[in-house]
């Protein structure tokens, strides 16, 4: 491997009211590698890319690039030196077409017009190195998250990238879409490009990193060869302590079936029929745009319902909105919690009674003694860490959040839960509590379906696996037969 | 990530969080100091049912706003209801107690049409009322077809311009309307429906809130004041004219937003919105007292909104900043 080091970071030190963010960080990126970079939530990788991008001001410490050092860092400078960050929440303007996203801010020729001619070719040649297929007219808003963010990815090409960092770039993407990701990547790298990748999955630092550097609590931790380390390793790296993701399995066997969906359609999905028994975790698998989350929504009563029958508890009913949904004990925690979950203005309490304040009012008049009674039971309960139930949803981490959508679910009272990727952007450390409680609620009779694009989460969790393939049913896999490959190619269709 | 707010942020909080009652109680005194005539009873009294029927109709505005809609049509509701009012006790001799009931009526109507076309027509509020305000105005143009209505009964001047003890009634009425106000948002499940609306619509839909119902009734509530301010601007006026209540709504917007009313919805007190009120009566009065011309009033109006809510803004986006820092460092 190359050694010539490109960018150098020393001391990097920043402080927010309370919290050192940055505890005198550095390390070396080498030209041309894959530096993975691993830390809980709150370990610093945030405030340490957005250093470097010059989004913040630093509060002491030296980045150096290409020999040049820096101690205050602005975007403008960044750009010019070559840096580029891919956020997680894309940077596109949904309404114009890719050539223009690709583009956006620089000018293509010396006219004052817009050269759409040669953007549209320059934009084509970036495509033609990636190997893969986008009309550069394409309106942005037309395309997949997958699709996206190579657009992303290539707007940085465009623009001369020497050093790309990409937060959690897999989040929004299935296994296959993140392996082409990671052609691309590849590819990058032989250019030269020194690629700093974001990520709380593990097994995609062993696919692609060549070091992989561990932060926690705002301190470097250590740097390690790729090959010569281990997940073992790493995740003890990680929680400055030993720690595995372990899967608990079920204790008593599963009850009665509790929801039945029969050649329900709707929402882009077809004739989609299962069933889920009480105290089993039904697993839910697919491609990006199978039709999980749709699916989700229809069984929710969030979306129209087109064809077939719900039947809960033995009896068809009728779930034409989420109102009717909750009536019937289904509770549904959104994939995009901050959008469709969370009151984030609000505080902890008031986010976990409020599908219940109506049933806690008397005359109108919420009961707000019984109402704090039962936000702090499952406060407690399920262990979300805020100083207090007045605390602003929006002052906890993505942990914590999750566990407050949950929370709400629970105060419900919900029978049959669906969670659609329940884990998604969160720590190991969270992570093993929401699978410690999702299997403890199966254990209490609680019939759960579970969407993830975590194969590895899916496999351990679930009791039972239907995959969906294009807005249709492909399979149903019992335990016995759980394989990754299996439900890949379930997945792609190719059974 | 818990940490004890140092004793300099725990001062600018409470200088945040209470910056209108701030710039309010900085007015007072500055008026106080400059004119004599100022802090007197008569003068305050005057000041406080000068702004009665502002404060009303915010109230109303602001049940609209914390639900994330915006309502411009109030003036136009009022001047609708209050020629309709007009004509039912001149020209039909309509008694006064089923007459104010039902321009309460026609007034929550209005309202209703306003919430109807935003949910069936999916478009902006602002844009919607932006029509119906035309609408509105128009229609009580045309039916009062340009005359000054007048000859209502005597006992009809109790409600703008009668008094109970010391008290002129529009303060009254609008002490209890805040009251009410009040409660509903603070203390039924209701007023969380409101505030989930503005937060985050769909997460309140996928928690079972009928949000179309939900946006109908806030413009009903809306539509509702505005009439009881229509029946109080009208007996205080005691002619009916088409230019009675017109513009009223941006007086009220003013109001509330220099109350900390979030325009994005989801935020707001009714203790904020009346001080609103109260720093736009206190402009107007001392203006008025040092013979300040109007259009200079205007201006001032005007600068001291972009002030208030430029500081507020100002310290909401570094407070997000450090928030956001905090999190994803």
């Amino acid at each position: 491997m190359n050694t010539k080091v490109v960018l150098s970071l020393k001391d990097l030190t920043k402080r927010y009211p309370g919290v050192l963010a940055l505890n005198h960080v550095s390390f070396d990126l080498l030209e041309g590698e894959v530096h993975a970079l691993l830390g809980e939530n709150g370990a610093g990788k945030s405030t340490l890319i957005k250093a470097v991008a010059g989004a913040i001001d630093l509060d002491g410490g030296i980045i150096t690039v290409d020999g040049q050092d820096y101690s205050k860092m602005t975007p403008h400078l960044s750009r010019s030196l070559g840096i580029e960050v891919i956020y997680q929440e894309f940077n596109l303007v949904p309404a114009l077409s890719v050539a223009e996203n690709i583009f956006l801010g620089d000018r293509t020729g010396r006219s004052p017009l817009v050269d759409f001619k040669t953007m549209k070719s320059k934009a084509r040649e970036i495509f033609k190195l990636f190997n893969v297929d986008i009309n550069p007219n394409t309106l942005v808003q037309d395309l997949s998250p997958a699709m996206q963010q190579v657009v992303e990815i290539a707007k940085a090409v465009s623009k001369n990238v020497k050093i790309l960092i990409m937060d959690e770039p897999s989040a929004p993407l299935s296994v296959s879409e993140v392996e082409n990701m990671f052609e691309i990547i590849r590819h990058l790298k032989q250019k030269g490009v020194t690629v700093i990748y974001i990520s709380h999955r593990l097994e995609e630092v062993f696919k692609i990193s060549d070091r992989v550097t561990v932060m926690r609590d705002g301190q470097y931790v250590a740097t390690r060869l790729t090959k010569d380390t281990n997940r073992k390793e790493l995740i003890s790296l990680m929680v400055g302590r030993e720690l595995k993701e372990s899967y608990p399995s079920r204790s008593n066997p599963p009850g009665e079936i509790a929801l039945e969906v029969k050649n329900l359609s709707g929402n882009g999905d077809k004739d989609i029929s299962f069933s889920v028994r009480k105290g089993e975790i039904l697993g839910i698998s697919g491609l990006v745009g199978a039709g999980r989350t749709e699916l989700a929504m229809l069984l929710f009563g969030a979306v129209p319902i087109e064809g077939g029958e719900i039947w809960v508890e033995g009896k068809p009913v009728q779930i034409q909105s989420p109102q009717d949904a909750i009536q019937q004990g289904i509770g549904l925690l959104t994939e995009d919690r901050k959008g469709q979950g969370l009151f984030l203005e609000m505080g902890v309490g008031w986010n976990i009674s409020f599908p219940i304040v109506r049933k806690l009012s008397k005359y109108g008049i919420v009961d707000t003694k019984t109402e704090n009674e039962i936000a702090e039971k499952y406060k407690q309960r399920i262990n979300i860490k805020t100083p207090s139930l007045t605390q602003r949803v929006i002052n906890l981490s993505g942990g914590n959040q999750q566990k407050v959508v949950l929370a709400k679910s629970l105060a419900a009272e919900s029978d049959i839960l669906i969670f659609d990727e329940p884990t998604r952007g969160i720590d190991v450390g969270a992570k093993q509590e929401i699978y410690n409680l999702m299997r403890e609620l199966a254990n209490n009779g609680i019939a759960i379906l579970m969407i993830s694009s975590d194969m590895e989460e899916l496999l351990g969790m679930s009791d039972r696996i239907i995959v969906l393939c294009e807005g249709r049913m492909a399979g149903e896999v019992n335990k016995e037969q759980f394989s990754q490959d299996y439900i890949l190619d379930l997945a792609s269709g190719e059974h | 990530m818990t940490t004890k707010p140092s004793f300099s942020s725990r001062i600018s909080g409470t200088m945040k969080k209470y910056a209108p009652q701030m710039i309010l109680i900085f007015l007072v005194v500055l008026f106080s100091i400059m004119s004599p005539n100022f802090m007197t009873f008569n003068n305050i009294r005057l000041l406080i049912r000068q702004v009665s029927f502002v404060a009303i109709s915010a109230v109303g505005l602001m049940f609209v706003m914390i639900g994330g809609g915006i309502d411009l049509s109030i003036g136009s509701q009022i001047i609708l209801t209050n020629i309709v009012l007009s004509i039912m006790m001149v020209d039909w001799h309509v008694p006064l107690l089923i007459a104010i009931p039902l321009t309460l009526v026609l007034g929550t109507i209005l309202g209703i049409i306003n919430g109807i076309l935003c949910i069936k027509l999916k478009i902006h509020p602002l844009i919607i009322t932006l029509g119906t305000a035309s609408i509105y105005k128009g229609v009580g143009y045309i039916i009062a077809s340009s005359r000054n209505i007048m000859g209502f009964p005597d006992i009809f001047r109790f409600f703008g311009q009668g008094y109970i003890g010391p008290m002129p009634v529009p303060i009254i009425i609008m002490i209890i309307v805040a009251l009410i106000g009040n409660f509903i948002l603070v203390r039924t499940y209701f007023g969380r429906y409101t505030f989930a609306m503005g937060g985050n619509e769909e997460a309140a839909r996928l928690a079972g809130v009928n949000t179309n119902r939900m946006k109908v009734t806030l413009f009903a509530i809306c539509g509702f004041i505005s009439a009881i301010t229509s029946v109080l601007l009208l007996s205080r006026v005691f002619a009916g004219q088409v230019s009675t209540g017109a513009g009223i709504e941006f007086d009220c917007l003013t109001a509330a937003l220099l109350g900390g009313v979030s325009f994005k919805g989801g935020e707001g007190t009714i203790f904020g919105l009346i001080t609103g009120v109260l720093i736009i009566g206190v402009l107007n009065n001392a203006m008025q007292l040092a013979s300040f011309p109007d259009f200079s009033q205007s201006v001032v109006k005007g600068v001291v909104l972009l002030a208030a809510v430029g500081f507020d803004t100002y310290q909401k986006n570094r407070k997000a900043k450090e928030t956001i820092a905090r999190v994803t460092a």
